[in-house]
Formats: structure tokens, sequence, C-alpha cells
């Protein structure tokens, strides 16, 4: 299906051999890296070979229109599409030093998933307190004992800068919690049983703006201890917060780059005219 | 037109209050509510008659606590079961059979319960009457399934896909998903469906009418037989009673007991209900 709609783009052509898509030998160390992935829902292929490096402690971004795959490339990486019968991968996303490949059929989901975090477009706290939402990863790892949890918590929810505001409710409903806050609190579940990887697909979409430019902000100083893969509709998002960013476009990676480059002087002239405006 | 349907519906509700009250206000008239509530014995048409409420009172607590020691954990395990593993086509099969429980005439529970449950039971039960408390109530439990399972279903599913994810993304196995998040995410609407079957269970006639005995006995023991308040009210309006006499107006008072359980448990589970729609 995909090919046929290929065809008359001008993307096959202009996409090759120009594009980063393996990790130059520099003096950043490479995270995990991508190798040929695809992936079909059912009979539909969304992901058509995607190689992509993602350096470690570094925030790469992906950017693309709807529908062209980098919410579902995002949620090859923990495996989350294993939920939904009909979901089939094909291809390596190799954690570096473990040297795991996460969509080997032969690896379970569940582990895949205690490596990787993930931050959903909606925010979606459990019905429990904020405590417990916050140590629910923790419990699911086996760590029980009071005093470790609540160090934790505690240093996860101040990683999410979300501890001055909540400590004095530890115990109180997640739901009472603000949109923002909500949000922040997903990311601090999602840090306390300090995950390889941070996904974040699409986290600031239902929030205002000084809500987003807080975990904006945020991101900055996460990315210190945790390499971060984030989706995001919002070009100039992708431009503050990124290193890296990869360009995406009906299941293909067109192009991946420095982020500043890619926005500023993009090799692929579909890359200039998405970034600037002129489609998408 | 439609107003004169609802209007309808109304007025016999209040026509069927109205009738409770004031027929059993003539049996509250002479019987004191105090000795009505503590009297250990029911021998309304006896010579010497005692009226108290309590042996009627205990046995249908018995039938309807080991109907729901039945029905709660089966139908919460059918119910995760329904909403958490089976697929669509399993479901589409299992649920209408389930259902079809509901459409089966009590009188027919009450006879199985009778006729073939108790002999059976015997011969594993020693000490077990021909007519028992134990295999009415299991039956009963049996009977009230299907309710508890759809609306505890409904609730499962009515919790956001988005939280299901959130819970796999952290590692969590099917099994904790639907323990940790689903169901404290359904609380109220499960809870609402185990008070629904509740009153259920305590307003069903035919089953223990059958199966339990028509003998008021006030009994610590499920495997003797007891009348229930449904059971006495079938006995006694069966009868000949004379119209005005005392006799004949306990027939309402302990209809009304039994309209105040019922009411009571419907009203808790339908402000839980309205809580749990209002949740997401």
């Amino acid at each position: 299906m995909s090919d046929s709609m290929n065809a008359p783009h001008p993307i096959r052509d202009t996409s090759g051999d120009q594009t980063m898509t393996q990790a130059p030998a520099t003096e950043t160390p490479v995270r995990a890296q991508v190798r040929d992935l695809k992936f079909w829902y059912g009979k539909f292929q969304a992901l058509n070979g995607v190689s992509m490096p993602i350096y470690d402690r570094k925030v790469t971004a992906i950017i693309g229109p709807s529908g062209c795959g980098k919410s579902t490339l995002l949620r090859c990486f923990n495996r989350i599409h294993d939920l939904y019968p009909g979901s089939r991968y094909n291809g390596e996303i190799n954690l570096a030093p473990e040297g795991v490949n996460l969509v080997d059929k032969g690896i379970d989901p569940i582990l895949v998933r205690l490596l990787v975090g993930m931050v959903f477009q909606k925010p979606n706290p459990f019905p429990k307190s904020i405590f417990e939402n916050v140590a629910a990863g923790l419990y699911v790892r086996g760590i029980r004992n009071r005093t470790e949890v609540e160090g934790r918590v505690e240093e996860a929810l101040t990683q999410a800068a979300l501890w001055n505001e909540v400590k004095d409710r530890l115990s109180k409903p997640a739901f009472e919690l603000s949109g923002g806050q909500q949000q922040r609190l997903c990311i601090a579940r999602a840090l306390a049983p300090k995950p390889k990887l941070l996904l974040l697909d699409e986290p600031t979409s239902a929030l205002d703006p000084i809500a987003t430019a807080k975990i904006e902000e945020l991101m900055d100083s996460l990315v210190k201890d945790v390499t971060i893969l984030i989706v995001t509709h919002n070009l100039s998002q992708a431009a503050r917060i990124s290193k890296y960013t990869a360009f995406m476009h009906m299941g293909d990676l067109i192009e991946f780059a420095e982020t500043e480059q890619l926005f500023t002087n993009p090799a692929v002239s579909r890359t200039q005219d998405y970034v600037t405006g002129r489609f998408g | 037109m439609l107003f004169a349907c609802a209007a309808l519906s109304v007025a016999i509700t209040a026509a069927i209050v109205w009738v409770l009250v004031s027929e059993s206000w003539m049996f509250f008239s002479q019987i004191p509510l105090v000795t009505f509530l503590t009297d250990t014995q029911w021998t309304p048409v006896f010579t010497n008659a005692r009226y108290g409420i309590l042996p009627l009172l205990t046995a249908t607590l018995w039938a309807a606590g080991i109907a729901m020691a039945v029905a709660t954990p089966l139908g919460l395990v059918l119910s995760i079961y329904l909403s958490e593993f089976a697929g669509p086509r399993v479901r589409e099969i299992l649920k209408p059979i389930l259902e079809m429980l509901a459409a089966v005439p009590t009188v027919v529970f009450g006879y199985f319960a009778l006729l073939f449950l108790t002999p059976l039971a015997k011969q594993f039960i020693p000490g077990l009457s021909g007519f028992n408390l134990l295999v009415p109530g299991f039956v009963l439990g049996i009977m009230i399934l299907p309710y508890v399972v759809t609306i505890s279903e409904d609730a499962m599913r009515a919790v956001p896909m988005t939280l299901r994810e959130g819970a796999f993304a952290l590692g969590m196995s099917r099994w904790r998903t639907a323990f940790s998040v689903v169901i404290p995410g359904a609380f109220s609407g499960v809870t609402a469906a185990y008070l629904l079957a509740f009153s259920r269970a305590v307003g069903e006639t035919m089953i223990v009418a059958i199966a339990a005995g028509q003998n008021p006995n006030l009994t610590g023991d499920p495997r003797e037989g007891a009348a229930t308040i449904t059971a006495y009210i079938v006995q006694m309006s069966l009868g000949d009673l004379p119209h005005g006499t005392l006799a004949y107006s306990t027939i309402f008072a302990t209809g009304l007991v039994l309209f105040v359980i019922t009411l009571g448990f419907n009203v808790l589970g339908f402000v839980l209900r309205r809580k749990f729609r209002e949740a997401y």
C-alpha cells in the first residue's frame, strides 16, 4: 500500500544515502541503534525500514505530519504495540551497552518496558494517590522497602519539578492535580524506576503554554541523566529542546540530523518544505 | 404521551409505597417497632402469636450473604476475564450465554436447587436438611452472576485505554494492570454492581420459597431450612387470611422491611454509579 502511495512523491529520489542514518564516529556515545525497522498494523505497513541512532543523554525529536509513523516508531521502543493484536515488527532496535534487540520476538515485552519509561499524549495518572502513582513502577520491580520507596518517590518528584507543589498532599488522589501537574506526575512515575530511555509521545499537546514551558524546561535538566526520545507536532518545540531531529513522512525516515542543521540547512528538499511550513 | 408514560410509572411506584406504608400502619399501631425488631419468634398465625422479624431477616441475609460469597469472587474473575483478557470473539459468545442465565425463570432455579442440587449436596455435606439455606443461597449466587458481570465489566471497559497503556508501559503484566489500575478505576461501578446484585438477591422470592422451606427459624446454621421474608410473604398471600386482620397486615410490614433494604442498596448503588460516571 505504502509503495503505491509513495510513488508520485519525490521522497525516494531525494532521500537515500545522503541522510545520516548511521551514527558517525563522533565522541557522543549511542544509546540505541535502530536498524531497518519495519512495522505492520495487521496488513498496513506503518514503518518502511527506519534506521537512526539515539544518542546517549541527548534529546532526540521525531517530527512529521500526522500519520507519518512518528508515534508508531516511538511506541516500538517499549513494545506497547504488543497490546493490540495484529502488530508485527521486523528489524532491530539495539540498546547499546546491553546489546538487546528490543523488538526481537524472543524478548519479553515486559522486560523491555522495565528498561524504558514512557509519557503519553494525555496525562494518564492512575486512580490512586500521588504517592502511589510514582511508586507504582517501583512495586512492579519488586522494590517494597518503605525507606527506599519514599526516597525514590521524592527523588523522582523532585526531578519532575513537582515535589514542592505536592509534598504536603502525597496521599491525595492524583486526579486533584491540574493537567500540567498530572503530566509532570506521569513524568515522575516514568522516572522513578530509573529507565535507560525515556519516551515522550507529544507530552505537551494537551497542555497550556505555561505548563508546556515547564515541561520543556524540565527536559533540559532531565537529559543530564537519561536519554530522551520525543515525538512532537510542534516544530518550534523540537527546535528548542532537541539536539537531534528525525523527520518522517509516510512511514519513511526522510532525514536525521542535528536539530540546528535540520532546521536551517536540511539536506533533503522535502524536509525543507516541511520545516518552513510549505506542507504538513 | 411520553410524559404520561413517565408519569404512570412514577404514579405506580408512589402507589406501591403508599399501600405498603398505609397497610403496615395498622400493624405498627398494634405491635411496637421495638418488639418487631427484637423478638426472636415469628408466629403470627399461632394462637400465641409473636411478631419478631429477626428469624425472617436472618434467613434472608443468610441466603443473600451466601449468594454474594458465590457471586463476588466468580463475578470479579469473570468480568476481569471478559474485559481484560478475552478477545472480541470469545466475549461475543460468552456474554450472551451469561446473560441467558438472567433469562432462566427463577422457579426453574428453585426446583433445580430443591430437586437436583440439594440431594447431590447431601452426599458431601453431613446434616444438610431437605430444605436449607446453603443450596438456594448458592443458586441465588449463580442467578445474580449476570447482573454482577454485566455491570462490572461495563465499568471496567469504561476505564480509558490510556490508563492501561500507562500501566503496561511501567512493566505491569495484564493481571497486575487489572488489579492495580483497572479495578481501582472501575471501583465505584464494580461496587454498584455488587450492591444492585445484593438487593436483587434479598428481594428474590421463588428460589428461596421453594428450596429453603417455609418455616421461620432463627438459625446460625445454613444447613437448616428457614423462611426468608419473601418466602413468608408468598406463603401468606397464598393462604386464606381474612382481610384486615393483624396477621394479614404482617404481609405489608415485612414487605416494607424488604422494600427499605433493597431501596437502601439501590440508592447506594445509584450514588456510586453517578460518581463513577464523573470520574473520566
